[in-house]
């Protein structure tokens, strides 16, 4: 069974840090949410986990079972098992959803490949006309969620990092794409971190464990008790705490983040 | 030695029409200064390492025997079945026609000196659009070629043209002219191919009257050693409809002159290109989109890769005269650059003299997007496959549009092919 294991990972962008020393350990088939408001580097956090370029790590390291991801390209970490389901999952004109999935090297099916597809698109009410469409293109935010869910059944990683899983998507897509990645956790031994900055994806996807990220790290862990505190007092009890950024500093932006961060709030 | 002289284009065969006209040319074109980088229209060009005295002037003793055969087996064009009429031009001499009978009635391809009316023709559309080279091949093309399409004709099959210079260190003057009348529809397939080092100067002439339907389609696939300077003209009358695409591939330097002059109430053109270039070679488009008649239409879709040390250059102009009121005209030029030292140059270029069009231009250079390639490869697809189906994918907006729906799997193939051998050097 899987376990992602990230001990002291310590990563900067344009030579400022961003994540300051995080520890974590998530078990198969578990739900850890990593809560934290914005610019607190979480989604930093789940680039640096899958590979993005534009990242400098400095210290640390990310196993999962045993073998390390840091280093290694991102289609290697697939293979190992990891999937990362985006806040914003990127248009790829010319290129269809069958033709991505035939060559990724984490497809076992071969030609069923497309039976495969179609099975996950009803599972989760995707439109079956996008499968031959380019990926995510003239797709609305919650068709291109449902777009991840469906790969995520498609692929059948050990362990995803779903950044935002929310974002941009109705109560009704929440309930599918949640449930879905939920049911995975139950029959398939996913494990799952889940990156979000309000609790609402959790009436679907049930956290076994809830960690506050601020300052570019884990500064509390608990239950999801710790959620419901968190909705009612806000972030201030951690970021409060910070040193205060010089006040000729920006704040730090993500550059692969949500572009529209700032208009969220 | 220089020759191509008044006397070697006097002394080439034909009817005593065709010996003054090209007497004529030689003569322009013995007065003529050839162009250097200092005029705009050549500067990202690579004409200053040009010199003509260094060819011989193709003789026509190899086309003789020979058949375009060798230029056969790049890129196929579907089944045979589909095609109308193959001709084979060898050096620029029709050395082959097959399948004559088969073209709807009336419809004539063959040499134009034994076209009726074949005199009127030569030159009909390229003498507006006349420069140093197509003054060339006026002068020494040896054979033009003719289709002609008669009012009302509807050509059901692809009338294929497949140009091979064989003449190695020759140059050689291909003259193709297509001439669809009123109401007709047909689609040229023209193929440009050579197998060492040579020049090549073709020159085409698409004439689409009234209401007519055109689509052409040309293939370069020229060698690595060979030079093409290329013009392709074309008049579009009223209510008539003209697709000119190319699939640029190969020569050294391969340049293509496009121009699209679109001279009646309601004309329009789609222009179509995908171009590739690798090792060193260089590739270079002008085009220029006339709009000389209210309520016409161009769009303008030309997609390049470079890779290893090539180089593009896409230079556009869209013109809209003042009597064009309702035009509607679109350029847009995307270029993907695949490695450091690769190079491309998108120059687009507008001149509007009426107030009631709608025109946009756009163009770009980049690398393969690195956010498409991490999506990718964060779902497990290799680096280099990846990059391998995104830069498939940007052409396929291109390919998928040609007039000539039996080669895209072939130019799918050639480009792909392309493509792997690039990124195999690369690694």
């Amino acid at each position: 069974m899987s376990t992602l294991v990230i001990e002291g990972l310590r990563a900067s962008v344009a030579g400022r840090e961003i994540l300051t020393g995080v520890d974590l350990e998530v078990g198969a088939g578990e739900v850890h949410a990593v809560m934290g408001p914005n610019g607190s580097g979480k989604s930093t956090l789940a680039h640096v986990i899958a590979g993005r370029h534009g990242y400098d790590v400095s210290e640390g390291s990310v196993r999962l079972d045993g073998t390390e991801l840091l280093g290694l390209p991102a289609w290697r970490r697939a293979e190992a098992g990891l999937f990362l389901a985006m806040q914003y999952p990127t248009e790829v004109p010319g290129v269809s959803l069958l033709d991505m999935l035939t060559e990724s090297v984490c497809t076992v099916e071969g030609a069923a490949v497309a039976d495969r597809m179609l099975e996950e698109a009803d599972r989760i009410g995707f439109d079956e006309r996008f499968l031959s469409r380019p990926v995510n293109v003239d797709l609305s935010g919650g068709e291109r969620k449902r777009n991840e869910a469906l790969q995520l059944g498609v692929l059948k990683p050990a362990f995803a990092v779903v950044d935002e899983l929310d974002s941009g998507l109705d109560v009704d897509a929440l309930r599918f794409v949640g449930d879905r990645i939920e049911d995975a956790t139950e029959h398939d031994g996913l494990g799952v971190l889940a990156i979000t900055h309000s609790s609402r994806v959790f009436d679907h996807l049930r956290p076994d464990a809830v960690h506050v990220f601020a300052g570019g790290r884990i500064q509390e862990s608990g239950t999801s008790k710790l959620a419901e505190e968190l909705e009612a007092e806000g972030y201030e009890r951690w970021t409060g705490a910070l040193p205060k950024p010089e006040s000729e500093a920006t704040p730090f932006t993500d550059p692969f983040g949500d572009p529209f961060a700032d208009l969220l709030d | 030695m220089n020759q191509f002289t008044v006397d070697a284009a006097r002394s080439l065969p034909g009817p005593r029409w065709l010996a003054e006209r090209r007497t004529a040319a030689a003569e322009r074109f013995a007065a003529a200064e050839p162009p250097t980088t200092a005029a705009e229209e050549w500067r990202y060009s690579a004409i200053a390492d040009f010199d003509l005295s260094s060819y011989r002037l193709a003789n026509g003793v190899g086309a003789a025997g020979a058949t375009a055969q060798s230029g056969a087996g790049t890129i196929g064009f579907g089944a045979d079945a589909l095609a109308a009429v193959v001709v084979d031009v060898v050096d620029g001499r029709v050395v082959a026609i097959d399948g004559n009978e088969t073209l709807a009635s009336g419809t004539f391809v063959g040499s134009l000196t034994e076209a009726a009316g074949g005199e009127e023709l030569l030159g009909s559309v390229s003498d507006g659009a006349s420069d140093y080279f197509t003054v060339l091949n006026d002068a020494f093309a040896p054979a033009p070629l003719v289709v002609d399409v008669p009012a009302g004709a509807i050509v059901e099959g692809v009338i294929v043209v497949r140009h091979h210079a064989g003449d190695a260190g020759a140059a050689s003057f291909p003259r193709l002219v297509v001439r669809v009348g009123r109401g007709a529809q047909a689609t040229v397939l023209d193929v440009q191919h050579s197998s060492g080092p040579a020049l090549v100067v073709p020159v085409v002439e698409l004439d689409v009257a009234q209401a007519g339907r055109l689509g052409y389609l040309n293939l370069q696939q020229h060698d690595r050693r060979a030079w093409q300077i290329a013009a392709h003209t074309a008049r579009v009358e009223r209510d008539a409809s003209l697709v000119a695409a190319s699939v640029a591939l190969g020569g050294g330097y391969a340049r293509t002159r496009a121009d699209t002059r679109l001279v009646g109430r309601g004309a329009s053109g789609d222009l179509l290109s995908v171009y590739f270039g690798a090792g060193d070679q260089i590739l270079d488009f002008r085009t220029y989109q006339d709009h000389a008649a209210p309520d016409t239409t161009s769009n303008l879709l030309y997609k390049g890769a470079v890779g290893d040390s090539a180089r593009s250059v896409y230079t556009g102009m869209i013109r809209v005269r003042p009597d064009a009121r309702g035009t509607n005209a679109y350029q847009t030029n995307r270029n993907l650059k695949l490695s450091d030292d690769a190079w491309a140059e998108s120059v687009p270029n507008l001149e509007i003299e009426n107030n009631d069009v709608r025109c946009s231009h756009a163009s770009a250079v980049g690398p393969v997007d690195p956010d498409q390639v991490f999506y990718l490869e964060s779902r497990g697809v290799p680096t280099p496959v990846a990059e391998r189906l995104i830069v498939a994918g940007f052409f396929d907006e291109v390919i998928d549009e040609l007039p000539v729906r039996s080669v895209t799997d072939g130019v799918r193939q050639a480009l792909s092919m392309k493509l792997n051998q690039m990124l195999s050097h690369a690694q």
